[in-house]
């Protein structure tokens, strides 16, 4: 993979992300906050892979990395689903 | 391999978009994050095809992960979400920040552009922790959340900035043999973190937190250059340009530029008001307030940052099906910056099973505003103020409130006669249509709904 090709990607996913959000209504602000927050934690590859290679410390540094992405993961995941799940519509007949 | 790990990156990358799009529509919603955090396992278990892992560490820090995980965010309060929010936007900063240092650790002379990654992963990365713990410690109120000035604070954040720029060159010019320059700009990070985050207050937090957002998207795909990764790069960009774009409608919702938010202490008590209000403060009794509201047809409830405190959402929602049952037409006004994150009125009323037909925006009530009976503003305070609108000399002036100050009548629920975040005096108070009542937002609605039953 060369870097030009990384670079283009990343500036085309910069362009998608902002067709993507713009037009929310401010109903979904926080569940949509949280739920890109989520993706965030696509580090967590970046951490596994970092228990490659490396001596002692580099191993501690992918635990310590692994376990923050973990929580970001599970933890963004299921807040964001938790506060979908509230968001209802009104009930037809009440 | 390689190959086969690579396409189903692509299809990750393609559930995260698909999941962010239908993140973004009501009806789609729940299932869109189920799509993105497919794209999540996909790309979780595409990594673990790799060669050379060490599998004893990562069934740990998995393990110990998914359990801190789950259990955070299932005991979380909704009124607690803000600061739940900011603490998430911290681990991932953490994580891409270790991810650089560790890559250095590996590799410390694989060339200017991973060390470039290195610098921005772990400096963006440190950043995103400490700021997101400091925004963590002010929404749950174990510092004072007000902002924090010093003395020519902007200078030394400038001085900071330029030391870690000139470490990063360093570092950059000759990364081998260089540990304590990462070193270096690693602390300088993390006190940039807490730098920026001081002179930010209460009701800036939205922004700060959707700007943290942002920066931990920066910080992941950052990361993903540091070690050649695809699917690193395409979320983080992902999360970093969409996190950009909430930071910007939360400035234009108050009317000001993003550096006006991040440097101007903006609330600090050094907005003083500019021109006396005029008129009386008229308190009403709940039976009045009562009478009133059995009367009204149309009542809008405006609820800020003042509701959370209370914890008042579940009794709103009491009070508004006994108006609706009562032949009254009720909505909910939410100001796109109230409260304490985006959309944070949102999910409090979600939680007391509000449907979300009746919540609307600014802009679909002020242009009928005469029509309103009643509006009733529950602990919000600046987003109704029409010096806003009114007071070319105020600092709230431009910013686009809700016109509660043209309905009939307006209640205000309000603990005192303290000004709000701004510091700025609220003209809404003293108009002739204004009532004030006084007290627990909770007691006082509790009490409008005791009335209801009784009658």
């Amino acid at each position: 993979m060369t870097v030009l090709l990384l670079f283009m990607t990343f500036v085309l996913a910069i362009f998608l992300g902002f067709e993507l959000i713009n037009k929310v209504p401010s109903q979904l602000h926080t569940p949509l906050m949280s739920g890109s927050n989520a993706i965030s934690g696509i580090t967590i590859v970046g951490a596994i892979l970092a228990t490659q290679v490396g001596g002692t410390f580099g191993q501690v540094l992918a635990l310590l990395a692994i376990i923050a992405a973990t929580v970001n993961v599970v933890g963004g995941y299921l807040v964001t689903d938790r506060m979908l799940g509230m968001f209802r519509a009104g009930k037809k007949g009440e | 391999m390689t190959t086969v790990v690579q396409l189903l990156y692509m299809v990750a990358a393609v559930l995260f978009i698909l999941g962010l799009k239908m993140l973004g529509r009501a009806a789609s919603a729940r299932r869109g994050n189920f799509v993105s955090g497919a794209g999540m396992l996909l790309a979780v278990v595409a990594t673990l095809l790799a060669s050379g892992l060490n599998f004893g560490i990562i069934v740990a820090g998995i393990v110990v992960g998914t359990a801190v995980g789950v259990y955070v965010a299932r005991t979380v309060k909704m009124t607690s979400m803000p600061e739940m929010v900011a603490l998430l936007n911290g681990t991932g900063g953490a994580a891409s920040m270790l991810v650089g240092w560790n890559e250095y650790v590996q590799r410390p002379d694989s060339g200017a552009v991973a060390a470039v990654s290195i610098f921005a992963a772990v400096v963006v990365g440190a950043m995103t922790t400490t700021g997101s713990v400091l925004a963590w410690a002010k929404l749950s109120e174990k510092i004072d959340g007000k902002p924090i000035m010093f003395a020519s604070q902007q200078l030394v954040n400038a001085v900071i900035l330029g030391a870690t720029l000139v470490l990063g060159l360093l570092f950059v010019i000759n990364p081998a043999g260089t540990y304590a320059l990462l070193i270096g700009y690693l602390i300088l990070g993390l006190a940039l973190g807490v730098l920026v985050v001081l002179p930010i207050g209460g009701a800036d937090m939205p922004i700060v937190i959707s700007l943290l957002n942002s920066y931990s998207g920066v910080a992941a795909a950052a990361a993903g250059f540091a070690i050649g990764n695809t699917v690193l790069v395409v979320a983080g960009s992902l999360v970093g340009a969409s996190g950009l774009i909430l930071t910007q409608i939360m400035c234009k919702a108050m009317n000001r530029s993003l550096t006006n938010v991040l440097f101007s202490g903006f609330g600090s008590g050094t907005t003083a008001s500019s021109t006396a209000v005029t008129g009386e403060i008229k308190p009403v009794s709940v039976e009045d307030a009562y009478y009133i509201l059995e009367a009204a047809s149309n009542v809008i409830f405006v609820p800020g940052y003042g509701m959370a405190v209370a914890q008042a959402q579940h009794v709103v929602k009491e009070l508004a099906d006994l108006l609706e049952k009562n032949g009254a037409e009720v909505r909910y006004v939410i100001h796109p910056v109230a409260g304490r994150m985006p959309g944070h009125m949102n999910v409090l009323l979600a939680e007391a099973n509000v449907p979300y037909e009746q919540l609307v925006e600014p802009g679909d009530v002020n242009p009928s505003m005469e029509l309103v009976d009643v509006a009733v503003v529950i602990g919000a305070n600046d987003v109704v103020n029409p010096a806003a609108r009114e007071d070319e000399a105020s600092p709230l002036y431009g910013m686009p409130i809700i016109d509660v100050d043209k309905a009939r009548t307006c209640f205000v629920l309000k603990r005192s006669m303290k000004p709000g975040f701004s510091g700025v005096e609220n003209p809404l108070f003293y108009k002739p249509n204004s009532r004030m009542l006084f007290g627990d937002a909770k007691a006082s609605l509790g009490a409008l709904v005791a009335e209801f039953k009784d009658a």
